[in-house]
């Protein structure tokens, strides 16, 4: 792990969190859209504040992909949750909306998570990695 | 009944998004460090190559699957349920499929942080 894959943890986490916000406010000011009305789903990424965040979720995209490149699943998941503890002071200080008791307690369980995995290795040595991977391959499609 | 095809969208959530970040994360594991292929390719090369790799569009194809099973899912109940159990039993099924499928060394450690993200998750949404 070097500082350009922190950043890109980093990107994972700031690009998900945001777009996830510009998304909720968004679809806020767009109201609820009735299952029979799904059609109107389509035209909602037109609004300035969904198109935002769309854009925003393709950076997250990139950033998850290009570290799934390097980290494994169960690094990369764990580290980067820590996107929920960002979203609740968004929610709550941008947003304003009501950040419960129950939800800090939980913000403090997620933080731990990622304390956690932080101190371990990123990925798993394979020492026969090409011999391994055909296998995995068919398993993974199974 | 409502109960019971909610339950069984969130099972194919779980299953469908556990499917898609198994098959993402191999298909980026296939094509190796992309920071460095962008160094010596160039970008353009970077996403030729990602869109082209089978194993990437099948899970997009799951996580698009996913997406569906869960706007099904909140046609059957509320948000405050859907979305915290999806997404932490979903944290414990990658941490399960990601040993088995993609062979990682899921120790104590990794355990622990998916357990503790997977409550906190819970406790986050309720």
């Amino acid at each position: 792990m070097n500082l350009r894959k922190y950043l890109v943890l980093l990107g994972v986490v700031i690009f998900g969190a945001s777009g996830d916000a510009l998304l909720s406010r968004g679809m806020r000011q767009l109201g609820e859209i009735p299952l029979n009305h799904w059609q109107k789903l389509l035209f909602a990424v037109l609004h300035p504040w969904v198109a935002l965040g769309v854009l925003l979720l393709m950076a997250f995209f990139a950033c998850y992909m290009t570290a799934l490149s390097w980290a494994d699943l169960t690094y990369v998941l764990p580290a980067t949750s820590i996107g929920y503890v960002l979203l609740a002071f968004i929610a709550k200080f941008l947003l304003h909306e009501n950040v419960s008791a129950t939800r800090w307690v939980g913000i403090g369980l997620i933080a731990a998570g990622v304390g956690f995995v932080a101190q371990g290795p990123a990925l798993t040595h394979h020492p026969h990695h090409e011999e391994v991977q055909p296998q995995v391959l068919s398993r993974g499609k199974a | 009944m409502r109960d019971l095809y909610a339950w069984l969208s969130i099972a194919a959530i779980v299953i469908a998004s556990t499917t898609g970040d198994v098959l993402l994360s191999h298909a980026m594991k296939q094509i190796g460090d992309l920071g460095e292929l962008r160094r010596r390719r160039g970008l353009l090369h970077v996403i030729a190559r990602v869109v082209t790799t089978p194993n990437f569009l099948f899970g997009l194809l799951a996580m698009t699957f996913a997406f569906y099973s869960l706007l099904m899912a909140l046609s059957w109940q509320d948000v405050s349920l859907v979305a915290p159990a999806s997404a932490s039993l979903t944290f414990i099924a990658n941490a399960v499929a990601a040993r088995i499928f993609l062979h990682e060394r899921v120790d104590h450690r990794r355990w622990i942080a998916a357990l503790l993200v997977a409550g906190g998750v819970a406790l986050v949404a309720i």
